[in-house]
């Protein structure tokens, strides 16, 4: 009995031992939390890149965990930090970067790259994108599923309205005169909708762009909240509904706003170019993607998730999580998520790819967010950015229901922000 | 001897209410004397600046104001259609255990599910009750972004989703009344509505307290809607204090803000629970 005991004990030492060795050579084990803003089937997408990156790798272990939207994300990802869970590297808002430095949670890319090859490599992506990436001379941020803002519109709208559906407005006068001859008096149809939940400044930062006004300087400590550029950017948008009524009055949600355009409420929406291809495959009636119009020029802000290297994390994590964000922002990678998603390629050499060319070729609007690049500034980023953005978001919508004066609702958003920010300069 | 007993068979419950109610509850009020700090400015004591920039914050006040026409708004309305629900599935009608099911099925719904429906329902145009008022000729509304009409809009939600909840303490009480006194009150030839103003509605007392005050706590406590509907919005027309805490906690990172806030919301539920206690539990009639 005792003979057998021991016999028992010695084999589960021996297999305890072999155990052990296994999980020594299985090597570097990642965690990863990423973000899905536009809803859709995204999370098989990008676990479907992830699996096909560990078959290459067979010593790199990612575990690729979906956190919700980019708010959610951040949370999750600072959370398990704190609480001591390792995570290596994740995929959160380009324009969390000052608050990950100030928490100091993140490690910027300059300080891992060693060699000549990955030095180059930094520089290998739209330079537009890398705006939101870089501060303080450093590269803090890698753009992976990145965005800006498209217009996209109802051709057979367009044709009904007696507009011609291959000359989307392109500028502010002829965007409001094609809504007036887009809008039903019955309201089953409205000529345009500009989503004003959700990410208002977003939204805003492309009406601004295109008065030729930033919304922020590149340090992140001032904002140009009461430019007059920005105020007459609001004024135009409230008129949209108040006076011109070519859109609904109140705010518009950005999660249904997509039903609404698919369901023909609008004859004309902007929003991500993430939901190009749920655009594509859902819509029953003929569409088409154009660059916002312009006011003193074209713009929009980009948008989207970068990826960030956590600063809690052993050189060998390291070196994996490097390989695995430049896997997955590789072109062919950057290429096969353009394409299954909407957003861009974020390298000039994703769109050389034989598998994005053909794409093109066949689906143009695949292209107009790149084409639109040329045009980008970066999105509302600052320090104290939550409570700044907060701000900006309140202004918004207390001018587009009514409640108060472009004029005053930005000067008290700028006067606020100057106190948030003051500090930092 | 006797008391060593007694602390013994006190020490489970005790130690689990000092861990996570007593110690968050004075560790909470301890960070609301701190500056919000990160690695590059650490915090450091400021005692009471946090509740004075509180006074002068424009959005708690709006917050607060929101919170108490969130709470007059539900809870009359949701523990008022519970008991007239119960009282209807009480009685022996064709098809009761399915219209009890009916009645029931949004507590057993997930907040945020159902949030995600009525958000399609709210959605101006395209929405079921715009559909609905578009068949008798009545224009669309956007009700989720107009400050007039998101809050009732939220709290109609909070209504439908509650009163399920409410009724069945309300049906448990129901049943175990005895016969003999509606058998009583119609030999007398009380009305009905006698009948239930002065025998059913006294002696379903101490439900209403309980359920009362479950309500009053929901009033602050339940937000999960706002994440999906509103985000708070328009310009914090529909956010909630315990909305404004997350905000606060998780979207600025200044956890010392959010204590602050905290302590306030504790505050406010302590007295109405206590208040609650003080005052209803003398005018109830307990068997």
């Amino acid at each position: 009995m005792i003979t057998k005991i021991k016999k028992t004990l010695s084999k589960a030492a021996i297999a305890a031992c072999f155990g052990l060795a296994a999980t020594a050579q299985a090597a570097t084990e990642l965690t990863m939390y990423y973000p899905v803003a536009v809803g859709g089937p995204l999370t098989q997408v990008v676990d479907g890149i992830v699996s096909d990156f560990m078959k290459e790798n067979p010593d790199i272990k990612v575990s690729a965990i979906y956190a919700g939207n980019y708010n959610d994300a951040r949370i999750k990802a600072l959370a398990a930090l704190n609480s001591g869970q390792p995570a290596q590297l994740s995929v959160m808002f380009s324009i969390d970067i000052y608050e990950l430095i100030e928490q100091d949670a993140i490690v910027a890319f300059d300080d891992i790259v060693s060699t000549p090859e990955e030095k180059e490599w930094l520089d290998s992506f739209y330079p537009t994108l890398m705006q939101n990436g870089r501060t303080a001379g450093k590269t803090w941020g890698i753009p992976f599923q990145r965005s800006t803002i498209v217009m996209y519109y109802n051709k057979d709208a367009f044709r009904a309205a007696g507009l011609d559906p291959d000359q989307p407005p392109a500028t502010w006068d002829e965007f409001v005169a094609a809504g007036r001859k887009l809008t039903k008096g019955d309201g089953s149809q409205w000529g345009m909708m500009i989503p004003s939940t959700g990410y208002p400044y977003w939204m805003f930062g492309a009406l601004t762009m295109q008065n030729d006004q930033v919304l922020m300087n590149d340090a992140g400590d001032k904002t140009y909240f009461d430019a007059p550029g920005t105020v007459a950017a609001l004024e135009f948008w409230k008129d949209l509904g108040a006076t011109h009524k070519v859109m609904p009055e109140g705010t518009i949600e950005w999660g249904t706003l997509r039903q609404n355009f698919l369901e023909g409420r609008t004859a004309i929406m902007w929003h991500s170019t993430g939901n190009l291809t749920v655009v594509k495959n859902k819509a029953k009636f003929d569409f088409g993607v154009a660059m916002l119009p312009a006011s003193k020029r074209r713009g929009t802000p980009t948008g989207g998730g970068n990826f960030y290297i956590f600063k809690k994390t052993t050189p060998e994590e390291r070196v994996a999580a490097m390989k695995l964000i430049k896997y997955m922002t590789s072109p062919e990678t950057s290429a096969k998520w353009s394409i299954k998603t909407g957003y861009m390629g974020v390298s000039p050499a994703a769109y050389e790819t034989q598998a994005l060319q053909e794409y093109v070729k066949g689906f143009p609007y695949a292209a107009v967010a790149r084409d639109q690049l040329e045009f980008a500034t970066a999105e509302l980023s600052t320090f104290q950015t939550g409570r700044v953005r907060k701000l900006l978001d309140d202004a918004i919508q207390s001018v587009l229901t009514g409640a108060k004066t472009p004029e005053a609702a930005l000067q008290e958003a700028q006067s606020a922000a100057d106190r948030l920010l003051k500090a930092y300069r | 001897m006797r008391h060593v007993y007694g602390w013994l068979l006190l020490t489970p419950a005790a130690i689990l209410l000092i861990a996570f109610t007593h110690f968050p509850t004075l560790a909470t009020v301890y960070e609301s004397l701190f500056s919000k700090g990160s690695t590059i400015r650490p915090s450091r004591f400021t005692g009471f600046s946090n509740y004075e920039s509180m006074m002068e914050d424009p959005v708690f006040w709006k917050v607060l104001t929101n919170n108490f026409w969130f709470a007059v708004g539900t809870i009359p309305l949701s523990v008022g259609l519970a008991i007239a629900m119960a009282l209807l599935v009480n009685r022996t009608l064709p098809g009761r255990s399915l219209l009890r099911l009916a009645y029931f099925t949004p507590t057993i719904l997930p907040m945020i599910a159902v949030a995600n429906i009525w958000l399609f329902f709210y959605s101006p145009d395209i929405g079921l009750i715009d559909q609905i008022l578009g068949s008798f000729g009545i224009a669309g509304h956007n009700w989720l972004g107009d400050p007039d009409t998101v809050l009732p809009a939220i709290i109609l939600m909070t209504v439908w989703k509650e009163a399920g909840f409410f009724m069945i303490f309300y049906l448990a009480a129901l049943q175990h009344f005895p016969e003999e006194l509606e058998e009583a009150a119609t030999l007398e030839g009380a009305s009905r509505w006698y009948y239930f103003r002065r025998v059913v509605f006294p002696l379903l007392m101490p439900t209403t307290l309980f359920v009362l005050i479950n309500a009053v706590l929901n009033s602050f406590k339940l937000v999960d809607h706002l994440f999906v509907l509103t985000k708070g919005g328009p310009n914090n027309a529909s956010n909630l204090l315990l909305y404004y805490i997350y905000e606060n906690a998780f979207s600025y990172f200044d956890t010392n803000y959010a204590a602050t806030l905290t302590v306030v919301l504790l505050v406010i539920l302590a007295v109405l629970a206590l208040a609650q206690f003080f005052f209803l539990d003398r005018r109830i009639h307990y068997r």
